[in-house]
C-alpha cells in the first residue's frame, strides 16, 4: 500500500479509537449496571426496543469498530504472522463487511 | 525491553484486541437472534461461559485503557509518562473487572 493510503488507515484508525473511548465507557457502565440484578433477554430489549437514542449510539459503535478491528488486526497480521500484501488486505476487508452486517443485524434485532 | 512496562501494555494491548476482534461477531451473532436471548442468556450461566465472560469484560477494559494511553503518547507531549500510563490502564482494568464481578 501507498504511503497515502498507510497515513490514511492511521488516522482512520486514530479517529476511530476515539469514539470507541466514549462508546466503550458507555458500554462498560451499561455492562455493570445490567448485570448486577442478572442478565435477562426481557429487560435488555425493555432498554433498546424502539429507543432512537440507543439505536444511533449502538450503530456509532459498530461503524466505528469495523473501521478500528480490520485496521488493527492489519499490523497484527503484518508483525506477528508475516501476512502482507493484497491477500490480506482483501481477507481484512471481508472481515469488516462480516462486522458490518452482524453488528447491523445486531443492533435491529434488539431495536425493532 | 522485556523488563519495561510498556512492553507489557504493548502485549496487553495487542492480545486484548484480538481477542475482541475474535469475540466480536460472536457477541454480534447473539445479539442477532433476539428473540432467542433468553435461551441463550441461560447457556450462559454455566461456570466457564461466566470466566470467559469476565475476561472479556476485563480484556475490553484493559484495551480502553492501553488505548487511551497510546492517544496519550502519541497526541500529548507527556513521555516521561510513560510508566505512569501503563499502571494507569492496569489500574482501570482492573477496577472495572472488580465491578463486574462483583455485580454477577
Amino acid at each position: 500500500m501507498s504511503f497515502r493510503g498507510e497515513a490514511r488507515l492511521w488516522i482512520a484508525q486514530r479517529a476511530s479509537a476515539a469514539v470507541l473511548a466514549l462508546c466503550v465507557s458507555v458500554h462498560l457502565v451499561t455492562i455493570v449496571y445490567a448485570v448486577r440484578s442478572g442478565l435477562s433477554a426481557a429487560e435488555i430489549l425493555e432498554r433498546t426496543r424502539g429507543s432512537a437514542a440507543w439505536f444511533g449510539f449502538y450503530s456509532l459503535f459498530v461503524l466505528a469498530v469495523t473501521v478500528h478491528a480490520p485496521i488493527g488486526l492489519r499490523s497484527v497480521l503484518g508483525e506477528w504472522a508475516g501476512w502482507r500484501g493484497r491477500s490480506r488486505d482483501f481477507a481484512l476487508l471481508l472481515f469488516a463487511a462480516l462486522l458490518a452486517w452482524l453488528g447491523m443485524r445486531a443492533v435491529l434485532g434488539v431495536f425493532a | 525491553m522485556r523488563q519495561h512496562p510498556s512492553y507489557w501494555a504493548f502485549i496487553v494491548h495487542r492480545v486484548s484486541g484480538v481477542a475482541l476482534a475474535a469475540f466480536l461477531p460472536l457477541h454480534f451473532w447473539a445479539l442477532g437472534n433476539a428473540l432467542q436471548l433468553e435461551d441463550f442468556l441461560r447457556w450462559t450461566q454455566q461456570p466457564l461461559v461466566k470466566l470467559s465472560e469476565w475476561l472479556i469484560v476485563v480484556a475490553l477494559a484493559a484495551h480502553l485503557g492501553g488505548g487511551l494511553r497510546v492517544l496519550a503518547l502519541e497526541f500529548l507531549p507527556w513521555r516521561d509518562w510513560q510508566k505512569s500510563l501503563a499502571a494507569a490502564a492496569a489500574a482501570f482494568a482492573l477496577a472495572v473487572g472488580l465491578a463486574f464481578a462483583l455485580a454477577l
